[in-house]
């Protein structure tokens, strides 16, 4: 049901979703095109919010998502407009691929009354009703039971919607985690529990932290079907999707996608990423970028340069005005330090 | 020599129950282990099983037997055939007498019932209900309270444990799974953090969830959902997300089950922005703030007491009873001290004030019934007329609902005040075991009396 303040406060711009992709085939011309924009924005959006990061712009924890990129929009591309989306603190990338407006998104960052939660979230905490994103949960995991509690209200409802739940190699050692996954079988709920093994909880490699490296097999005990992709490949992470939303589309419950990827960053703007070695950074960019990896495939389709030359300046534009957008807005006005705390307004009946 | 066979209690808060039925029969031999007797407690129907081999030489209790203390002689076996009964037992007739006769020799859990002097209190103050009115327990109350609602607002579910197939642990989901089915009443795993957060996720996804913890001690395994997942997400959304939830349950003290089973949970969620607390004492305000509750779109949680389920109250005879949340209820007037109370405490605030009534001292008793938001206003109203506040509750003292009352005192009646403010609370220990610990470890009807003698300047006796 739509609060009053759900009606009276729309979230900042409105973007379309990525075009709805044709099921179990391969992506056309126009789709790639849309896969290489949205992995693109994401990354220049990225750089951006470090560069205003360094200089001061945006406060707090902030975790980018660049070299993530092809896990949320290899997912997202093949997801139905009905479907929900929760996700962790590393959640700018996601935001974007659910249509958010990288404008709102920026502002959020820099803390200002334009953001998507009018400066009072930050960059762990945005939300929209209306792209059907539910977070941006600053809690390791806490998203996973909220992920089910949202596919049950999919159910409930019978809106034929899957929640895809986002979580990284960290969350998935939480115990929360797995009484999810426990409820989540044993109620046939339509959530797809999408780990993003970025390989580093923080500064922990996942073989110092994770018992049995597969993750894609954590629902074994519960009967819950689990399946790794390249999570540097677009292409491979939309057809592991597709295969996964199926599943949970059919009723048939719960999926595990463990999605092997790569943080380009440190775990957070203040982290220095000492636990790696430059080397392993810069051989994960060079053979396993997941935009080089889509452009190169892009072109043997007969794309030429120009075109993605076309594509890459309008994202840089989108992301500068985005930025400009963010810096101009002002702070929230003081009153606000007292809104929404509660909702105050009774429904009628 | 005879045995006599008591009544026994099935469950730590039991102080009577119901003879629904006996298995045996005067002259019959039984063995140990034996089921003897069906007793029907406000929870369940439990069978009760002989402790001894004998003969039955008389069944002191009929069966169908309502109301029967715990301890209460209900048979008597006999070691041998043709052996005397013993001579007590003659005497023992009514099933009223009997109770009577044994209540002295029995540790008396808190008693059940109330004395009709509180049910007439409980009342007053509901002066906006002219209409008929039915006696209810305060489980049967709540069970009411979330059957109507979910008749009116498909949207609006039940999950936790033991809530639907067993009919609720303590029996307050009582026939809920037979007419909402098992998609609205759902049984969970044992998993507190799990259960809270999905039922969080169900609220952001427009559903109407009613959470209940077997008890509140388990919130704690849950804990980080409630405060960071439910609480703050209106917040940190700009006023998109709002969580339209109720964390429900039995809280504080039960009897006999020690710390870790025995905690009252009002400050630490009354602790933190973006809750709605409520802790109600009678029937009528259970089933009112529960609807609110419910109807309510933020997070609430409302904090049950065990003790108190089988109490019975006057309710108003409707199924649109709802109570705002935020308003107190002065449940007895006075002038010469404010005694504020919630749950439980409710009723021990009232029978200090009769007690104190006979010493000349006038109390007003207020039932908070919110902790937050907390009317203040009706609280610092009876404190400019009184001049004194107890502030009594069962939680720990170090920074409970007495310090914030008493802060807000001192914000907003100061000049009022005629004496220091005086706190009722638990110790400040964790809850022991042993019955006479146990009994020294929570506020007790004296304590009040004794601290609003002192903010009186009056010391017992005078």
């Amino acid at each position: 049901m739509a609060t009053k303040s759900d009606m009276t406060k729309k979230a900042p711009g409105k973007r379309g979703r990525p075009p709805k992709p044709v099921l179990n085939d391969k992506p056309d011309i126009d789709q790639l095109r849309e896969l290489y924009h949205q992995m693109m924005l994401i990354r220049r959006f990225e750089e951006k919010a470090g560069q205003l990061y360094g200089m001061g712009q945006i406060g707090g924890f902030c975790h980018l998502y660049i070299g993530q990129e092809a896990v949320v929009v290899g997912m997202q591309s093949v997801a139905e407009s009905q479907d929900s989306v929760v996700t962790s603190y590393r959640d700018h990338g996601h935001m974007l691929a659910c249509g958010m407006d990288a404008g709102g998104v920026m502002a959020e960052l820099t803390g200002r009354k334009d953001g998507y939660s009018r400066g009072k979230g930050g960059s762990m905490h945005m939300f929209s009703r209306e792209k059907n994103f539910y977070g941006g949960h600053g809690i390791v995991a806490a998203q996973v039971p909220i992920g089910a509690g949202l596919a049950f209200a999919h159910k409930f409802k019978g809106d034929d919607g899957v929640n895809m739940a986002y979580l990284g190699d960290g969350a998935a050692n939480q115990g929360q985690v797995y009484e999810t996954f426990n409820m989540a079988a044993l109620w046939s709920l339509p959530v797809i529990f999408v780990i993003e093994n970025n390989q580093y909880g923080m500064g922990t490699s996942v073989s110092r932290a994770a018992a049995g490296l597969d993750l894609a097999d954590r629902g074994k005990a519960y009967g819950i079907p689990g399946k790794q992709a390249d999570g540097m490949d677009v292409l491979a992470v939309r057809a592991a999707g597709e295969e996964a939303l199926a599943h949970c589309r059919s009723g048939k419950g719960p999926y595990i996608l463990e999605m092997k990827t790569y943080r380009y960053r440190g775990h957070s703007m203040s982290d220095p990423a000492k636990y790696r070695t430059r080397d392993e950074v810069d051989a994960m960019r060079k053979q396993h970028d997941p935009i080089e990896q889509l452009r190169d495939i892009m072109l043997r389709e007969g794309i030429d340069e120009a075109a993605l030359k076309e594509i890459d300046s309008s994202v840089k534009s989108v992301v500068g005005q985005a930025a400009d957008f963010a810096l101009e807005s002002p702070e929230p006005d003081v009153s606000e330090l007292y809104t929404d705390i509660l909702i105050e307004d009774q429904p009628a009946g | 020599m005879s045995i006599e066979i008591k009544m026994p209690a099935l469950s730590p808060t039991m102080s009577e129950g119901r003879l629904s039925k006996w298995l045996i029969s005067s002259g019959d031999t039984v063995s140990s282990g034996d089921v003897i007797a069906e007793i029907e407690t406000d929870k369940a129907t439990m069978e009760v099983e002989a402790a001894d081999d004998g003969i039955v030489g008389e069944i002191v209790i009929a069966e169908g037997t309502d109301n029967v203390a715990v301890g209460a002689v209900i048979a008597v076996l006999l070691e041998e055939e043709g052996e005397a009964l013993p001579e007590r037992s003659a005497t023992l007739q009514a099933p009223a007498e009997a109770s009577l006769s044994v209540a002295a020799d029995v540790v008396a859990p808190a008693p059940a019932g109330l004395p009709a002097a509180q049910i007439a209190q409980a009342i007053i103050g509901e002066s906006d209900w002219t209409g008929p009115t039915k006696t209810l327990t305060v489980r049967e109350a709540l069970r009411d309270a979330m059957a109507e609602e979910m008749r009116i607002d498909d949207r609006v579910f039940i999950m936790g444990e033991e809530v639907a197939e067993y009919q609720g642990a303590y029996k307050v989901t009582q026939g809920l799974l037979d007419e909402f089915s098992d998609k609205r009443v759902i049984d969970t795993p044992i998993t507190e953090h799990g259960f809270a957060g999905l039922g969080v996720g169900a609220a952001f996804g427009e559903l109407r969830p009613v959470v209940e913890f077997m008890t509140f001690n388990f919130s704690m395994q849950a804990i980080d959902h409630i405060i960071n997942s439910a609480a703050k997400t209106l917040y940190m959304s700009g006023g998109q997300m709002g969580c339209p939830i109720v964390f429900r349950g039995p809280n504080g003290a039960a009897s006999r089950v020690a710390a870790q089973h025995s905690q009252c949970y009002a400050s630490w969620y009354a602790h933190c922005p973006g809750l709605k607390v409520v802790s109600p004492w009678s029937a009528a305000d259970a089933k009112g703030l529960l609807k609110a509750a419910i109807r309510d779109p933020n997070p609430v949680i409302f904090l049950e007491n065990e003790v108190m389920y089988g109490q019975s109250f006057e309710v108003p005879d409707t199924d649109d009873w709802v109570v705002p949340i935020g308003k107190a209820k002065i449940v007895r007037h006075g002038t010469d001290v404010t005694i504020s109370a919630f749950s439980i405490m409710v009723g021990k605030a009232l029978d200090a004030a009769e007690k104190l009534a006979e010493q000349g001292i006038s109390a007003e008793v207020i039932d908070l019934r919110s902790l937050r938001p907390l009317d203040t206003e009706t609280l610092l109203t009876s404190v400019k007329k009184t001049g004194r506040l107890v502030s009594c509750e069962e939680g720990f003292p170090f920074a409970g609902i007495g310090a914030e009352l008493s802060m807000t005192v001192m914000e907003g009646a100061f000049d009022y005040l005629d004496a220091p403010v005086m706190r009722v609370a638990g110790e400040d220990v964790p809850m022991p075991y042993a019955a006479n610990l146990e009994a020294l470890a929570l506020p007790q009807v004296d304590t009040i009396v004794t601290a609003a003698q002192s903010a009186c300047f009056r010391s017992k006796g005078v």
